[in-house]
């Protein structure tokens, strides 16, 4: 065990290691494209079906048992499924991907829409606000939080995902994980599962930081 | 994309074999996962200073690509239903921690206070007062982290198991995909009904909250 965690740290610090198209610089940068593409795709789809449930309630229905689909949903085979449909491409990853992350933003922006009390929803009203004002001065900003913890989640699903593009011979982080397995070499792959945890953690953190700063301006809930 | 209906037919003796093995694996990684998660989760709940600790740990744990989890367990346990189960626990531990600590947490201070008065012993309120009022929210957990697993034992087709997701594998390395939309569709399947027999248990087991609602 202590010989594997040294040779995985010769491999982490190695410059040979970070330098080249097969090199970590490269890998991570491919990791990063594919999981924040997705992410922003799954939250342009989501976000708006989230509010819309949330907003007029209907479709709840939907949003509860969406959750429970993507959970269940094996991610493995939806890959290979859309690769057999669709042949070499990207296509694949980015659809599994993206299928992943839309139901935990589409539940939690909805969980978000349906905790705003209703008597705060009514006196927005009665001061002669809009639907539409409505929905983005008063429900959106009180559901942000909510909704910021679905998309926290949604990224980290879809980072760890991510490496199943190596799978179908793309890129990645990934690569190490499959590469290191075909080769039987235990400390690639202990090192891209290591890289590609600490690019979840990262992103959770810097999320978690963006997310502190958007309430900075508002005085405590409970005031 | 046509499915060949007669390689369903033939054989159907290994679909039942597979699904049957998925479902062991799956079931399997959940009863461990609340044997650990349990005794964690009251330790989380009344020891505040491990409470962060616990959490945080559980949550980089679920950071760490399933398939890696998987591999890297092979220099302990090798090729075998071993990894998949321990792999498996390892992520349900996650979700079944975070709702245990969540579900202790919502039983009010008041009823445990109560408890108290009447000479309950701690250990004694725990099992009788916390854990059957804090049961709705363990479930939701429970019902998570079974249907998470049941999808996440495909990924072990990668180390030779993988239940249902050798069909994954097959298909992909033939380049026919009747054996992968049967493997995604009988997974779809197991989630279904797993979690429609644990809603019915959690009805069973907690009748109280349908007294409340009917009154």
């Amino acid at each position: 065990m202590y010989e594997l965690f040294k040779d995985l740290g010769a491999w982490l610090v190695s410059g040979d290691q970070w330098t080249g198209p097969d090199g970590i610089g490269h890998r991570l940068v491919e990791h990063l494209q594919y999981s924040l593409l997705a992410t922003l795709v799954a939250a342009a789809i989501a976000l708006p079906v989230g509010l819309l449930i949330g907003h007029t309630g209907r479709g709840a229905f939907i949003a509860i048992n969406l959750s429970s689909f993507g959970r269940a949903l094996p991610t493995v085979g939806l890959v290979v499924l859309v690769f057999l449909a669709s042949g070499l491409s990207m296509w694949p990853v980015y659809i599994a991907l993206v299928a992943l992350a839309v139901p935990s933003i589409v539940t939690n922006t909805y969980a978000g829409m349906t905790a705003v009390d209703p008597e705060v929803r009514d006196a927005a009203r009665g001061q002669g606000m809009r639907a539409h004002q409505v929905l983005f001065q008063v429900e959106l900003p009180l559901a942000l939080p909510l909704i910021m913890t679905g998309l926290r989640l949604a990224l980290i699903q879809v980072v760890a995902t991510a490496t199943i593009a190596a799978y179908v011979s793309f890129g990645g982080l990934g690569r190490y994980v499959f590469d290191g397995l075909a080769q039987r070499d235990l400390v690639q792959v202990l090192g891209g599962a290591v890289l590609v945890a600490a690019v979840a953690v990262v992103l959770d953190l810097a999320l978690a930081a963006l997310q502190r700063a958007l309430f900075r301006h508002r005085p405590s809930a409970q005031a | 994309m046509t499915v060949d209906w007669s390689w369903i037919r033939d054989h159907t003796d290994d679909l039942t074999t597979l699904t049957l093995s998925h479902l062991q694996a799956a079931l399997t990684a959940v009863a461990l996962g609340l044997l650990i998660s349990l005794p964690l989760a009251v330790v989380a709940h009344r020891v505040r200073p491990l409470r962060g600790l616990l959490l945080g740990l559980s949550n980089v744990l679920f950071t760490i690509p399933s398939i890696a989890v998987f591999v890297l367990l092979l220099p302990v346990s090798g090729l075998t239903r071993t990894t998949t189960v321990i792999g498996l626990t390892i992520y349900t531990l996650v979700v079944l921690l975070r709702n245990t600590v969540e579900g202790l947490d919502s039983v009010p201070a008041k009823t445990k206070e109560a408890a108290k008065a009447m000479g309950t012993r701690p250990l004694r309120t725990l099992l009788t007062v916390e854990l059957p009022l804090a049961l709705p929210v363990i479930m939701a957990g429970v019902r998570i982290a079974t249907v998470m697993s049941i999808s996440l034992v495909s990924v072990a087709t990668y180390i030779g198991d993988g239940g249902l997701g050798q069909l994954f594998t097959d298909g992909f390395q033939r380049n026919f995909p009747t054996p992968v939309i049967v493997g995604v569709v009988l997974t779809l399947l197991l989630a279904l009904v797993a979690d429609a027999l644990l809603v019915t248990l959690q009805y069973v087991l907690t009748p109280w909250t349908r007294r409340r609602r009917s009154a």
